[in-house]
């Protein structure tokens, strides 16, 4: 047991002042009946020994493919010193800041955190983080019940599948009604969030709405019409909750101009490694009207009885350790060190750093579409995109296996996370970011040309001569 | 040398015995108060991390969905990130920096080697939508860890799903409610729980669309077994009780509470927070809990990030098992991992949130369960509840202890008669603490203790250490009979004194705006 600093002669000595021969005896009240002897556990690893368990274990994933997956999940470059930072452990073995005067460190950087977010959304009041970008969603569809008493949210079939499933399982306690609203089949704007399909739920008068929650880009890399989705929402008596990703937000409309009432999103591509899922960082903005109903912390500026400037966790009798059942949500502790990540790496790459990363991503997408044309995968929708974009690719499932095979993760497969949606069943969804290179596009390329023929031969095997772009494929 | 910080507190410094050892530290010595970034913008500095893209690169978004107005963020050279970082950092209180027995928060001892594992490349570079057998590795950890928590608990099955512990009670009483759906049962609409629980209990049934009802606790500090009898019947669908209680107390009576909620059809779901106490002593799944939650960031060790963030997985029995959320970690014949498809178990309650979990935090509590293994757990446990035991001893020689039994890992103290005779409340003495260079524990919860103090040191805190902060205790106790204006004006050598909260909470400045951000100065 390596991190007890007791010894044999410690443990006697507490033992001694306590009167009693053994450790049995404080746990004399729990019932003999109930009495567990001991953890059918293996005994410990010496540390090295689970070093190398632990590294066997990192090295049987497969990593460093040439990739083209997003879905919500970004590999951005991070600047190294976001991790010295979160590796400072006065801030990582910190808790909650309950004690403000020995936590302005946290404060202060929690504070920074919801006025770099606010700038970014355009929105006044920025919560001090929530869970990941699917329970944000959750929390703003539930925000917008309260405020508006109303029971109904309506959620565009094209916001990202586990935001949807998220929020489902959020309203499945209040009985609170999630319908989806269609997208557009064909045209210009397919794929996009039907409008006309929005005008007739929200026409509903015996089912009110309280909220209509548009993602953009859409799940499907889709820029959405969100100035109209704001005034048909409006016009209902209905909030607007946009879903947002924050990188996007330097060179797309923020929620804020358009007049979205919350802005919820995920944070991970602000400084936060893909970690299969987590933790990531959860976004919630709102504007000011609705800041009784934000829930999670909230950080303020406001001074010492010196009058010097200090910061401390404020309106808090919207918690749920004053307020308990009558609480605006259960939540309390989150992501709070995944907020300093985000807010160190905003700080460190800079306004013009930001807008060079969505643009670069931008520009890198483009260079992946026309590529993956060239290869025989054309768009899916013919719609605007920033950085991600779906392509029509027959027996998208098994063309994507034999792409792993040749060191690309040739994005997502679209029938995987939205089975039972015929006009995605041949879709792949890709992405490209700043650290995508012309290299590794043009692989995949290569490669699709490659898989597609090979499926046009009736071949399995793979074409001799694929470098594999990216080293490090097994 | 003690350097005088007021008059009083000079003369008191003098007069007390132990030095508090936060008044050593000159003034001015101390870390200093920092700007904000904004504060710290200059134009042109900063950036040149990416390469420039193209010019035309955005000339295919529409002009309408573009940004008009640019972002006002801060342009900060990275040498001057650094320093502010650095700066804030000594400002905070940690673990790394001292003792910080804040009682239900279980605030161990980190394991460095633990965030070397959630670093490793092939961890942390993985995208969560890679396909199965690209993730074969942390699948088998994850799959691993059920298993570990499952014998933990004595429970049939385990999701890791939920990305804290409030969030493993959402799913779990959740799952409670699906349990008597499935079953027709429609009237359950009651969660019953004692008064003394964490907030989040009544606030994740209120969540969970039932209704709570409050129970006291029974003078022993044990839930009230006939207040529960008379509240428990056809309208009840689960008790929520916290065992070890929030009062650092093993529910003596908990067998009979068990049988008397299933008796009455219902369930019972245990809050895992004080899981630190019993590891190998006690298995809720053993004694009847149908659903509980760990706090992987209490038990396992896994870092607070200052406020997150943790991971709440969530352990059933074997009728819950229908509803664990989705996706599921399985384990095929062969030995391979993969994850359960959308729609795979219709009777899942569904997702709580994106992808499978904060696998980054699950990486971290794996490795702490691996390297103490289950005698390494048992004696994480015994270590914890015998310093509690005596660090209890210890104080009360200073103040009241309300409850004579042995305490689990923590216990609850009280200044009451400290307040009746000096006026000195346990706030002035939490802040008093600071002074004395330890945290203050949690201080008015439970809320049915009068001045209460919520004392938990853990196992990872030296005998040596726990002796200090009892002296400190007990020497605040002396200065609030003698020299109480030292007590009720403290921390004096903290980075800020007491805080305008009703200021802050009146008019809300919750962001960065230059006008708004002028009216305090700025540190210098």
């Amino acid at each position: 047991m390596a991190y007890t600093p007791h010894t044999a002669d410690d443990r006697e000595r507490m033992l001694a002042a306590l009167g009693i021969d053994s450790v049995e005896a404080l746990f004399a009240e729990i019932p003999s009946s109930v009495r567990a002897a001991g953890l059918p556990l293996p005994a410990g690893f010496p540390e090295h020994e689970l070093m190398a368990h632990l590294a066997a274990l990192a090295a049987a994933n497969r990593t460093g493919l040439a990739e083209f997956a997003g879905g919500g999940v970004y590999r951005h470059y991070i600047p190294p010193i976001v991790d010295q930072v979160l590796l400072r452990s006065e801030f990582y073995t910190a808790y909650t800041p309950y004690q403000p005067e020995v936590s302005q460190g946290t404060l202060q950087s929690i504070y920074e955190f919801e006025s770099l977010v606010a700038e970014l959304t355009g929105m006044d009041v920025v919560s001090a983080s929530h869970y990941d970008g699917a329970a944000a969603t959750a929390e703003a569809a539930l925000m917008a019940c309260r405020a508006t008493r109303r029971e109904h949210v309506l959620v565009s079939a094209a916001v990202h599948p586990h935001y949807r499933e998220t929020v489902a399982t959020y309203f499945r306690g209040g009985d609170l009604a999630l319908d989806e609203i269609p997208l557009v089949a064909d045209g210009p704007s397919a794929g996009t969030t039907d409008l006309a399909a929005l005008e007739r739920l929200l026409a509903d008068a015996t089912r009110p709405v309280a909220g209509v929650i548009v993602a953009n880009p859409s799940f499907l890399g889709l820029l959405e019409p969100m100035d109209e989705a704001v005034r048909l929402a409006h016009a209902a008596g209905a909030l607007l909750v946009a879903v947002v990703e924050p990188v996007s937000l330097t060179v797309l409309a923020p929620p804020g101009a358009y007049g979205a009432d919350i802005a919820a999103g995920e944070g991970q591509p602000l400084g936060i490694p893909p970690q299969y899922g987590g933790p990531y960082l959860g976004l919630l903005a709102a504007t000011d009207p609705l800041i009784r109903q934000i829930p999670g912390r909230l950080v303020g500026m406001t001074t010492d009885v010196d009058g010097r400037r200090a910061y401390v966790m404020t309106m808090r009798a919207r918690e749920q350790d004053i307020r308990r059942e009558k609480a605006a949500s259960n939540i309390c502790t989150n992501q709070a060190l995944c907020a300093l990540a985000a807010a160190v790496y905003v700080a460190t790459i800079g306004p013009h750093g930001l807008r060079d990363v969505a643009a670069m991503s931008a520009a890198r997408a483009a260079e992946l579409e026309a590529t993956l044309a060239a290869a025989g995968a054309p768009r899916l929708f013919p719609g605007p995109y920033l950085n991600e974009f779906a392509v029509r690719v027959p027996d998208a499932r098994r063309v994507h296996e034999a792409l792993l095979d040749r060191g690309i993760l040739g994005g997502i497969v679209l029938a995987d996370v939205e089975p039972g949606r015929p006009e995605l069943a041949d879709g792949l969804l890709v992405c490209a970011t700043e650290v995508t290179t012309s290299a590794e596009i043009a692989a995949f390329g290569a490669a699709l040309s490659a898989v597609l023929a090979g499926a046009v031969a009736g071949r399995t095997g793979a074409p001799a001569g694929l470098a594999s772009p990216a080293g490090g494929v097994r | 040398m003690s350097v005088p910080i007021t008059p009083e507190a000079a003369a008191a410094a003098a007069l007390l015995g132990p030095e508090p050892s936060g008044l050593s530290v000159p003034p001015g010595a101390g870390p200093a108060l920092q700007p904000t970034l904004f504060e710290l913008s200059r134009p042109g500095r900063g950036g040149g991390k990416v390469a420039h893209p193209p010019k035309d690169a955005l000339d295919r978004i529409p002009a309408a969905a573009r940004r008009v107005t640019p972002p006002a963020l801060p342009e900060i050279d990275e040498p001057t990130v650094a320093r502010h970082y650095v700066n804030l950092s000594r400002l905070n209180y940690s673990i790394d920096t001292g003792f910080y027995p804040l009682g239900s928060c279980t605030m161990k001892y980190n394991p460095k080697v633990n965030e070397w594992a959630a670093r490793l490349p092939g961890f942390a570079s993985l995208h969560p939508f890679a396909p199965d057998a690209l993730a074969q590795g942390t699948l088998d950890l994850l799959w691993q860890l059920e298993e570990a928590l499952a014998a933990i608990s004595g429970m049939e099955a385990v999701t890791l799903q939920p990305a804290a512990g409030a969030q493993g009670e959402l799913a779990g009483i959740l799952m409670v409610r699906a349990y008597h759906r499935a079953r027709g049962d429609l009237d359950r609409t009651e969660v019953v729980i004692p008064d003394n629980a964490h907030g989040t209990n009544p606030a994740t049934a209120s969540m969970a669309g039932f209704t709570t009802v409050s129970i006291p606790s029974a003078p022993d500090g044990g839930v009230d077994i006939e207040a529960f009898r008379s509240a428990l019947g056809p309208r009840t669908a689960a008790i929520m009780i916290t065992n070890p209680s929030t009062l650092g107390l093993f529910e003596k009576r908990v067998v009979e509470l068990l049988e008397m909620v299933h008796a009455v059809g219902a369930l019972a779901y245990m809050d895992g927070a004080n899981l630190n106490a019993i590891m190998g002593h006690f298995r809720p799944g053993d004694a009847g809990f149908d659903v509980m939650h760990f706090n992987v960031h209490k038990t396992f060790g896994t870092p607070h990030g200052g406020g997150g963030p943790g991971a709440g997985p969530v352990g059933v029995r074997a009728a819950l098992v229908p509803f664990l959320p989705s996706p599921r970690v399985l384990r095929e014949a062969d030995g391979t991992f993969r994850l359960e498809a959308p729609g795979e178990r219709p009777s899942s309650i569904g997702r709580m949130r994106s992808f499978v979990g904060n696998t980054g935090v699950l990486i971290r509590a794996y490795a702490y369960i691996r390297a103490h293994g289950g005698p390494g757990l048992v004696q994480v446990s015994e270590d914890a509840v015998l310093a509690a035991n005596y660090l209890k001893h210890r104080v009360a020689e200073a103040y009241e202890v309300p409850f004579e039994r042995p305490c689990m890992h923590e216990f609850i103290a009280s200044a009451a008669a400290l307040k009746r005779d000096t006026g000195v409340r346990t706030l002035d003495v939490a802040k008093r603490l600071i002074d004395y260079g330890h945290h203050p524990p949690t201080i008015y919860f439970p809320h049915t203790v009068e001045e209460g103090m919520l004392i938990e040191p853990t196992e990872t805190e030296s005998v040596e250490t726990l002796d200090a902060f009892a002296d400190a205790l007990i020497a605040i106790a002396r200065e609030a009979h003698e020299a109480p204006g030292l007590v009720t004006s403290a921390p004096t050598t903290a980075p800020v004194r007491r805080l305008d909260e009703a200021a802050a909470a009146r008019q809300p400045n919750l962001r960065w705006r230059p006008v708004a951000g002028a009216e305090t100065p700025c540190p210098e």
